[in-house]
């Protein structure tokens, strides 16, 4: 078990000709990943390395049945390639891309609420799920290892800092999704916590957030409400200045709000183990774990 | 990116709002003959700086004559304005915005923001205008009315019917005040604003609802399709460190510290600033080099972090999952030797291609000190520059 992906997701990349989104798409297939289509308009009929290209995703969906896109299109064509996933009855969307308009966004975010289905990203490294040999993503494959702790974070390489943490304790990973560092993104902290409190292999869970925004504080709240596995925290920015965006779109303190203080007092009330150094993530982790007696 | 608040109302007036009749001097005699032009009694000079707080760092004055209009725009034009917003160094003013007086009635306050919450538009509205939205929110937050704006159709003339009554707008402006609002919804749909800010927006004794300020910033990662209005900016109101980092596709804040930081990824590179923090440092900047630096961009990214004087330190920390660590510490070498830098260099390297990272940094017969993991590369250059 695992969530979001796993050893029967079949997926197709949009933009599989692009230089990144052939090289990711390679990738994923040699870490396990079952990939069984790409798309790009006006390359259809051609493969890469023995991978199908079409010219439509319902082209690509009646062919070979794929359920999952991964999506590295320029940010200017984001918006059009999810409305096309999703009207070709695509149920996750993983959106690699960056740079793409709030405004842009926030139609996605419509859109894929509308038609049920889910959005990882967009601005993001995707999903893996080391136990199952799925990736759906650019993260590296070989700091993973498969065992029963979820990760969740904001960030891309901050993420595989966490992982190879938890790699190195020995401690295991059953997915880890990086949910984008923009304002408006797919799944968020608190539906992902969702995910890993029902799913039955994961035991203990990651939280990675940074300034910005409030959506750590619900997650922290939802935590407290709904979540009975360990979680270990960390928020990234403790030194970042007021009213300056530090490098991801959403990562700005506004009006005093979004600090990473707050956010770490959320976490902590909700009980949540919080890592005061990003290099003490995966000892925390072992803390947590030690605490409950796992 | 920042407009000027006569940028912003040219947008407005694109669309319909009204704004007081106004023009742009640069010289100190055309703020006299625009007080002429103007054939009121009352003018407005307005310094034109992006930086907020004008008002009470005396950047926005009122003038009763020809001669009085002069006097403040030479005691403004080509001077600090410094604000709480850009202190303690302030911001050249370049241009004024002479406008004319207006018999106000009542002030608001309205602006559009994209609400992270309720992942949609929505505006902002209160009738405590000219005051700071930040104090009202702190102080009075029932004060501040919101609706949701459709990012498609813009704002429903019935929410903004409704924020018209909540405010407590008299009954015979109620259709004005809505339709001003419904435009401003627009302005930020037009021109992929990140935020629309009208400060004070009044009505006046003879029943007109005016856009007395305007704030316009537009959303970086929609520009590609405002080719019009990226023409509007003003680089003199940015950091020029910051400026050519943002040519060079590098994503740079300076700090106040001396440990300069070169990190891949924005989540890594500000939890590399607070591990510098946690163990007793000061990081001198944020850079996030992206996920695919190449040679070039690495030095571009050391000499940018050198530009800051008060930098006595380099701390590299690369976590490659794209990025191969031998391309990343060749960078560091070329870079390094171009640049003749003498500051302590402390580099983390992990992930693809490491052994043969290392082994260049190692043959380089540089003083590079290597660091295995986040807080060994935190404790070493903490030491090598205290």
């Amino acid at each position: 078990m695992s969530i979001l992906v796993d050893k029967n997701t079949r997926v197709l990349t949009q933009g599989i000709t692009g230089e990144y989104g052939k090289m990711h798409t390679l990738a994923c297939r040699a870490y396990g990943t079952n990939v069984v289509a790409g798309v790009t308009p006006g390359k259809g009929g051609t493969d890469v390395e023995g991978i199908p290209v079409f010219d439509t995703v319902d082209g690509a969906v009646a062919e070979t049945g794929a359920n999952t896109t991964m999506i590295f299109v320029p940010a200017a064509f984001a918006a059009d390639a999810v409305e096309e996933a999703l009207d070709a009855g695509i149920e996750l969307v993983v959106c690699i891309t960056e740079g793409i308009p709030a405004l842009d966004e926030v139609r996605m975010k419509h859109l894929v609420n509308a038609a049920g289905a889910r959005m990882v990203g967009p601005n993001c490294p995707g999903v893996i799920s080391p136990g199952e040999q799925c990736k759906v993503g650019i993260m590296p494959g070989d700091i993973h290892m498969a065992g029963s702790i979820g990760v969740v974070s904001r960030s891309g390489t901050l993420t595989y800092e966490a992982v190879w943490q938890l790699t190195e304790l020995g401690l295991g990973q059953s997915t880890c999704i990086g949910i984008g560092g923009d304002p408006v993104i797919g799944t968020t902290h608190t539906d992902a916590l969702a995910l890993f409190q029902e799913d039955p292999q994961t035991e203990a869970i990651v939280m990675i957030g940074e300034i910005g925004g409030t959506a750590e504080e619900e997650a922290a709240q939802f935590v407290k409400e709904h979540v009975t596995k360990p979680v270990v925290g960390f928020v990234a920015g403790a030194t970042a200045p007021p009213g300056k965006r530090m490098g991801h779109a959403g990562a700005i303190i506004a009006g005093g709000k979004g600090t990473a203080a707050e956010k770490k007092e959320a976490m902590r009330a909700a009980g949540i183990v919080v890592a005061e150094s990003p290099a003490d993530m995966g000892s925390a982790m072992q803390q947590a774990l030690r605490t409950v007696g796992a | 990116m920042k407009l000027h608040e006569y940028q912003a109302k040219e947008q407005f007036r694109a669309v319909g709002l009204a704004t007081p009749t106004g023009v742009v001097v640069t010289e100190a005699a055309d703020a006299a003959k625009a007080y002429i032009q103007l054939e009121g009694d009352l003018a407005v000079v307005k310094a034109q700086i992006h930086a907020g707080g004008r008002g009470k760092a005396g950047g926005v004055k009122l003038v009763r004559s020809a001669d009085e209009a002069q006097q403040v725009a030479e005691s403004l034009l080509g001077k600090p304005l410094v604000t709480i917003q850009n202190a303690p160094d302030g911001t050249i003013v370049n241009q004024l915005l002479v406008e004319e007086g207006l018999p106000i009635e009542k002030e608001y306050y309205a602006a559009v923001v994209l609400d992270r919450q309720v992942e949609t538009p929505v505006l902002m509205a209160s009738a405590e205008g000219g005051m700071d939205i930040e104090e009202v929110a702190a102080t009075n937050p029932d004060a501040i009315l919101r609706e949701p704006i459709d990012p498609t159709r813009g704002l429903s003339a019935f929410r903004a019917r409704r924020l018209a009554f909540g405010l407590g707008v008299p009954k015979q402006l109620v259709r004005p005040f809505a339709s001003t609002l419904m435009q401003l919804a627009r302005v930020f749909l037009n021109t992929d604003a990140s935020l629309v800010e009208v400060n004070p927006l009044v009505t006046t004794t003879d029943g007109r609802v005016v856009c007395l300020d305007g704030k316009l910033s537009l959303d970086d990662n929609a520009l590609y399709r405002h080719k019009d209005l990226v023409a509007l900016r003003d680089e003199s109101e940015e950091d020029p460190t910051e400026l050519r980092a943002r040519k060079n596709g590098l994503s740079y804040v300076k700090l106040d510290g001396n440990i300069g930081c070169l990190v891949n990824g924005a989540g890594l590179a500000m939890a590399t600033m607070d591990i510098i923090k946690h163990h007793g440092g000061e990081p001198a900047n944020f850079l996030d080099v992206g996920g695919s630096a190449s040679t070039e961009q690495v030095t571009t990214a050391f000499s940018i972090i050198l530009e800051d004087p008060n930098v006595k330190g380099i701390l590299v920390n690369i976590f490659g999952g794209i990025m191969r660590c031998d391309v990343v510490a060749q960078g560091v070498v070329d870079a390094t030797k171009a640049l003749g830098l003498e500051d302590p260099l402390v580099v983390r390297l992990h992930g693809t291609n490491m052994k043969e990272g290392k082994a260049i940094l190692e043959q380089s017969g540089l003083k590079i000190v290597p660091a295995d993991n986040m807080t060994d590369a935190a404790q070493k250059i903490v030491e090598l520059t205290s």
